[in-house]
């Protein structure tokens, strides 16, 4: 099988080197604003733990029967730099071998890696939002407050934002990076 | 029959014109737009904050600028039942004198901190006049955090007034007073025994701790008000004198008699380096220094017992006498130092001194006569100018940086205008009524901006809607950019204002403190978390460790004290956010609420005096859930048999 063009490989490079930075910016964020808070709440989520106005919110989120945030919240933080640190790995190794297949796999890797980051965040919104605390002091009938997962939603007198953050924005790059490279290689098989 | 009808009719054309007899009001005063002036749209901020003096009320207000709205009331020597201030244990050593705890005093001059004559506005000083002490603010919490009592001081007016980097607070005492071992003599061996003391508090330029440096003996006067020389007069105080006469009975009378009496110049820095060379005398006084610790939130009160003082009959080239006519109440220096402005409040004219002729006749010996050795210099000697015809009863006077100055005028009740340098009179506003001081924003230093000036008056009158006997004291703004003087605003004030200083809003506004995060709080009786909650017994002293955060105290179920105890309740609040503050309040309490910031622990003293179930709440509306934030304790007859217990959201 035909080897990819180096300007292709270092591409792929670049595409696994931009997961470096999510061991030390923000992945997650999640603002919130209300008439009391105009300057807004903000919780962000890194590799392995949170921060911003968690204590605030918690305070806030006690009186609908919400669960305390807290690290131990989020399994996730104990294994979720392993992963990174594997697909990391084999994006190096995608460069090194430098076939069409080593692209588009690291390429399906990543992407199943965003879904899978996704779904996870759905998961832990729903529990978040739908699994109050029987004895809240407030309680409205048939209402439930998931986050959303993506963008703005208006929950009571809330209006919550839900987004990626610095290292999700890079990565996301990343994955813009791969794609680049896969259309050019293309592009080349024709021309040949 | 006809002339009877036209006398009728001249009668009441006359009684119909009668109301047009009354001088014009200040209605016809405000001219233009000045409502849009001094709009400040709601959600905007003002462009200045003004520290104003509250005289009797011991207290300070802050306003903001050009809106003349109240954003604070920020207790400095008196109590403050609404926030606890001198009622909870850890503020009560803030209160403490050589006299014991002090709930009162009458506060009357405010000096903003400054580098280089401009306000960095780290520090607020104040003045107590009565019981004489001076106290330091921050001005990142608007908090009192030092109070230092002055001795061998009585009418402690002459302050708080501070050299141009904040080196020195000064403190002049108005009442001449017996000092040292032997004080108890009679009245009228005044001029014999009785000693007016200037007194030199230095700051340390970190953390603004203040410290009695030294003080210096004086004749017998009243010390009324002093600035310090700034930028090229840098290294002198000024201080006003009256009864130079040193009468000791009906002084309206026997301290106005002299033509002249003194400004009394002051070289600090000859002063600091007889100091340094060892020149001072120790002598034994009684004073209280108390300090506010923002780690432990509470205050500590220290009495010394030892003051330097500088014989300036001895130490020459100390103390230096400028003649000024009539019972000088302000000594002002200009923006550059160069002049040096007295107003006799009972003179005709208003003296304006030069720095440099003064330099130049203490350099040729220009003397008129001396005071037990100290110099007094030739008033023409010293003499810039007199500024002809300004008014009636001189008192204050502040710059705008542009080389004009404006005098308040008691008796005329107005504000005059006039150019230093050529001292032509400019201008003249009425105020309502009485003037004392006027605040320009930073028209004491080096750096007016001018812009606004307030004036705070005296007498109020028929200013507002009336309320009785007691009326709040009025005070005027107005826009002095152009070449009049233009009146925008009249608003009432809090307490009796004297002296107030403004200063840019943006030089403190973003640096103010929001919480005190809980991590450092290092209060003895700090709780870090709800899991902390406690009651202990020690003796017949009960400590309750309580918590506050939205919407609970833990605990909040309390049993097992007794009628006679001492309960303590140390409350921390747990918040960490901005503008959630706690109170705490238990019925029959012979003392005020605490009002607790976020992440600060206050500690209520209260002695049950009888059996019963006693109810307590948060006092600040803090959350939908406030009116569920409350506990019971119990209270049992002494020696009763019901076991100290305690829990929070325990149910059967």
């Amino acid at each position: 099988m035909k080897m990819l063009s180096n300007s292709n490989r270092l591409l792929i490079l670049i595409a696994a080197l931009t997961i470096i930075p999510a061991y030390f910016t923000p992945l997650w964020q999640i603002s919130l604003w209300a008439p009391q808070y105009p300057e807004g709440l903000n919780m962000k989520i890194w590799i392995d733990h949170l921060s911003g106005n968690v204590d605030t919110i918690n305070g806030v989120n006690h009186y609908i029967g919400m669960k305390h945030i807290g690290e131990e919240m989020f399994p996730e933080f104990l294994y979720l730099k392993y992963i990174i640190g594997v697909l990391f790995g084999l994006g190096v190794l995608a460069a090194w071998i430098g076939k069409r297949w080593s692209l588009n796999g690291f390429l399906a890797l990543m992407s199943l890696f965003g879904l899978a980051v996704l779904v996870d965040m759905y998961l832990w919104g729903y529990d978040y939002g739908h699994n109050l605390d029987p004895k809240a002091a407030i309680k409205v009938p048939d209402m439930t407050y998931q986050p959303p997962l993506v963008g703005y939603k208006e929950l009571l007198n809330f209006l919550a934002y839900s987004g990626p953050d610095t290292g999700s924005w890079i990565l996301m790059g990343g994955v813009a990076l791969l794609l680049v490279a896969i259309i050019r290689d293309r592009k080349n098989t024709k021309i040949t | 029959m006809k002339t009877h009808t036209w006398l009728v009719a001249a009668g009441l054309i006359a009684v119909a014109l009668a109301p047009g007899c009354k001088p014009k009001g200040a209605q016809s005063a405000i001219t233009g737009d000045a409502a849009s002036k001094v709009y400040v749209a709601p959600g905007e901020h003002d462009e200045f904050y003004n520290i104003v003096s509250g005289g009797f009320n011991g207290q300070m207000s802050v306003v903001g600028l050009p809106s003349g709205r109240v954003l604070k009331i920020l207790p400095v020597f008196s109590v403050h039942p609404e926030n606890g201030w001198g009622y909870s244990e850890e503020t009560k050593p803030m209160l403490n004198t050589a006299h014991g705890f002090i709930p009162w005093d009458d506060l009357h001059h405010i000096a903003i901190s400054t580098t280089n004559a401009e306000h960095d506005a780290r520090w607020a000083f104040g003045n107590a006049n009565n019981t004489p002490r001076i106290a330091r603010v921050d001005l990142n919490t608007f908090k009192t955090v030092e109070i230092i009592e002055i001795p061998n001081s009585a009418g402690n007016h002459s302050s708080p007034f501070i050299t141009q980097n904040t080196e020195y607070v000064v403190a002049g005492t108005r009442f001449s007073v017996p000092v040292g071992e032997e004080q108890d003599v009679s009245i009228d061996s005044y001029k014999d025994n009785f000693k007016g003391y200037i007194s030199f508090i230095s700051v340390d330029p970190t953390h603004g701790d203040m410290d009695l440096a030294f003080q210096i003996e004086a004749p017998p006067f009243n010390f009324d008000l002093a600035r310090a020389g700034k930028n090229k007069s840098h290294g002198w105080f000024f201080f006003s004198t009256y009864n130079t006469e040193m009468a000791h009975t009906l002084l309206e009378v026997n301290a106005s008699q002299k033509d002249k009496d003194f400004i009394m110049a002051v070289n600090w820095k000859k002063a600091e380096e007889y100091v340094k060379a060892g020149k001072g005398t120790t002598r034994k006084v009684k004073y209280a220094h108390n300090k506010w610790d923002e780690a432990t939130h509470s205050a500590s009160s220290e009495i010394i017992e030892e003051v330097l003082t500088l014989d300036p009959t001895v130490l020459k080239d100390i103390v230096y006498f400028i003649p000024c006519p009539k019972s000088p109440h302000g000594t002002d220096t200009d923006p550059t130092g160069e002049y040096i402005i007295g107003s006799g409040k009972l003179a005709a004219i208003i003296p304006v001194f030069s720095f440099t002729k003064m330099l130049a006749a203490i350099e040729n010996g220009d003397f008129e006569g001396d005071i037990n050795g100290m110099p007094v210099l030739k008033y023409e000697s010293v003499l810039h100018g007199e500024v002809q015809k300004p008014g009636l009863g001189p008192l204050h006077t502040e710059f705008d940086g542009k080389g004009n100055a404006y005098t308040s005028m008691f008796v005329s009740s107005e504000i005059v205008k006039w150019n230093i340098e050529t001292l032509e009179v400019l201008d003249r506003v009425p105020t309502y009524y009485s003037v004392g001081h006027l605040s320009v924003p930073g028209g004491p230093t080096g750096k007016p901006h001018g812009k606004y000036m307030v004036a705070y008056n005296k007498i109020t009158k028929d200013r507002y809607l009336p309320t009785g006997p007691e009326l709040a004291h009025s005070a005027q703004l107005y826009d002095i950019s152009g070449d009049k003087m233009q009146l925008l605003l009249d608003f009432p004030t809090i307490g009796e204002p004297h002296y107030a200083e403004a200063f840019p809003a943006s030089l403190i506004k973003d640096r103010q403190v929001k919480f005190y995060p809980i991590e450092n709080n290092q209060s003895p009786h700090a709780l870090k978390g709800i899991n902390d909650a406690r009651v202990e017994r020690n003796g017949n002293e009960v400590h309750v460790y309580m918590t506050s955060i939205r919407s609970n105290f833990r605990p909040d179920n309390i049993e097992g004290v007794h009628v006679g105890d001492e309960v303590y309740f140390h409350v921390t609040n747990l918040e960490q956010d901005w503008d959630v503050p706690h109170g705490f309040a238990i019925k029959g309490a012979n003392t005020a609420e605490l009002l607790i910031m976020p992440g600060e622990t206050s500690t209520l003293k209260w002695v049950p005096d009888r059996v019963g179930v006693f109810p307590f709440y948060c006092t600040d509306f803090c959350s939908a859930l406030h009116q569920e934030m409350q506990g019971y304790l119990r209270v049992s007859p002494k020696g009763a048999n019901v076991p100290l217990s305690y829990s929070t959201g325990d149910a059967e």
